[in-house]
């Protein structure tokens, strides 16, 4: 019955904070400081999210800043096709398969 | 990717919601071995098939059930875990502002709905194309079609990870899919150099911060970025009302 307890807790303050701007509070409201540097949080989360997942690598998640990080590689792959074609299936696709080939290949 | 270019005729509710679904399938790719690695771990550390699925439905947070499978498992009083869930999920904070001007035409079901629906995945697929184009009618279709998607994924792959374990081989590294999907939604969003510092200096902290406890490094990396992108944006003028949001 605790643990119920525990997961409604769980799932009423992350409902809290999603529905905080969008409901409760106006975006109005928020100083213009702050709306101003809403605008950076698409770079800085997705990269944020990005290079942990690159770089601590293996089933240790141990961090590896070097060429034999396959992971590493496939990213850099895929970070330049993103860049030139601006295209997701393409980037996805092509950074799954480096991966697979690099491992395949080790 | 849907809606490329901007469309002269504006997109139907239906067009709208099929695009944001479409718009999360290559993320689904790496949610799914998450989603069922969560629901392995659940039963695995010893909770109920039904509290496992439950609090997928009822958090709907992937990494912070994680976190509370893990300090349920160690006997963690519930307080300090509903504290720790607030800490990982705290970026969602920022989504919630940083969407709400773009739904601030809609009713209030409409946002608590979106609201239950903001995830890391939807929030990234949904800004992506509305930084593209923002004027459309029912571009809400698009996030709810988006969030959607995430949902009756993230609950799927969790009741197969409770039936099944995780049964997806790590070997076939179907979760490089999502750091892939978003250096794709990155790019895009590059327009400027305070965008870069700002995605340059969260990075840096996130991977400085890997080993902290409850997510904080994300928190902290985000909060970094925006402070790296404000501060660039005023020390070059010039750069300035270059981006659209």
């Amino acid at each position: 019955m605790t643990l119920w307890l525990t997961v409604a807790g769980m799932g009423a303050v992350t409902y809290a904070i999603r529905l905080s701007v969008l409901v409760f509070v106006s975006h109005d409201a928020l100083p213009a400081a702050a709306r101003d540097a809403l605008r950076f949080v698409m770079p800085a989360v997705l990269l944020a999210i990005i290079l942990p997942a690159v770089l601590y690598v293996g089933e240790n998640q141990t961090f590896d800043l070097s060429i034999g990080n396959q992971r590493l590689a496939a990213a850099c792959i895929a970070a330049a096709v993103a860049w030139a074609a601006k295209n997701v299936w393409l980037t996805v696709s092509t950074g799954m398969a480096a991966l697979w080939l690099l491992q395949w290949a080790w | 990717m849907a809606a490329q270019s901007p469309q002269p005729q504006p997109l139907s509710r239906r067009a709208e919601l099929l695009a944001g679904m479409r718009g999360q399938l290559p993320l689904l790719l790496g949610v799914a071995p998450f989603g069922m690695a969560y629901g392995a771990y659940a039963i695995e550390s010893g909770l109920s098939g039904e509290l496992t699925q439950a609090m997928s439905a009822i958090v709907f947070g992937g990494a912070s059930q994680f976190v509370g499978v893990q300090l349920i498992a160690s006997g963690v009083p519930g307080a300090m875990i509903v504290l720790a869930t607030l800490l990982v999920n705290l970026r969602h904070l920022l989504y919630s502002a940083s969407l709400a001007p773009q739904v601030d035409h809609l009713n209030r079901r409409w946002r608590w709905l979106l609201a239950y629906l903001l995830t890391d995945e939807a929030y990234a697929v949904s800004m992506s194309r509305l930084s593209r184009d923002n004027e459309s009618p029912h571009r809400h279709w698009f996030v709810l079609g988006a969030g959607v998607a995430l949902w009756a994924t993230w609950q799927m792959t969790t009741s197969l990870g409770i039936l099944l374990g995780a049964a997806l081989p790590d070997s076939w590294s179907l979760d490089f899919a999502l750091p892939l999907t978003f250096l794709a939604l990155l790019m895009p969003v590059l327009t400027s150099r305070p965008a870069f510092g700002a995605a340059a200096a969260a990075g840096l902290v996130a991977v400085i911060g890997f080993d902290w406890p409850y997510g904080i490094a994300l928190v902290v990396a985000i909060g970094a970025g925006l402070l790296a992108g404000v501060a660039l944006d005023r020390a070059l003028p010039g750069e300035r009302r270059r981006e659209l949001i």
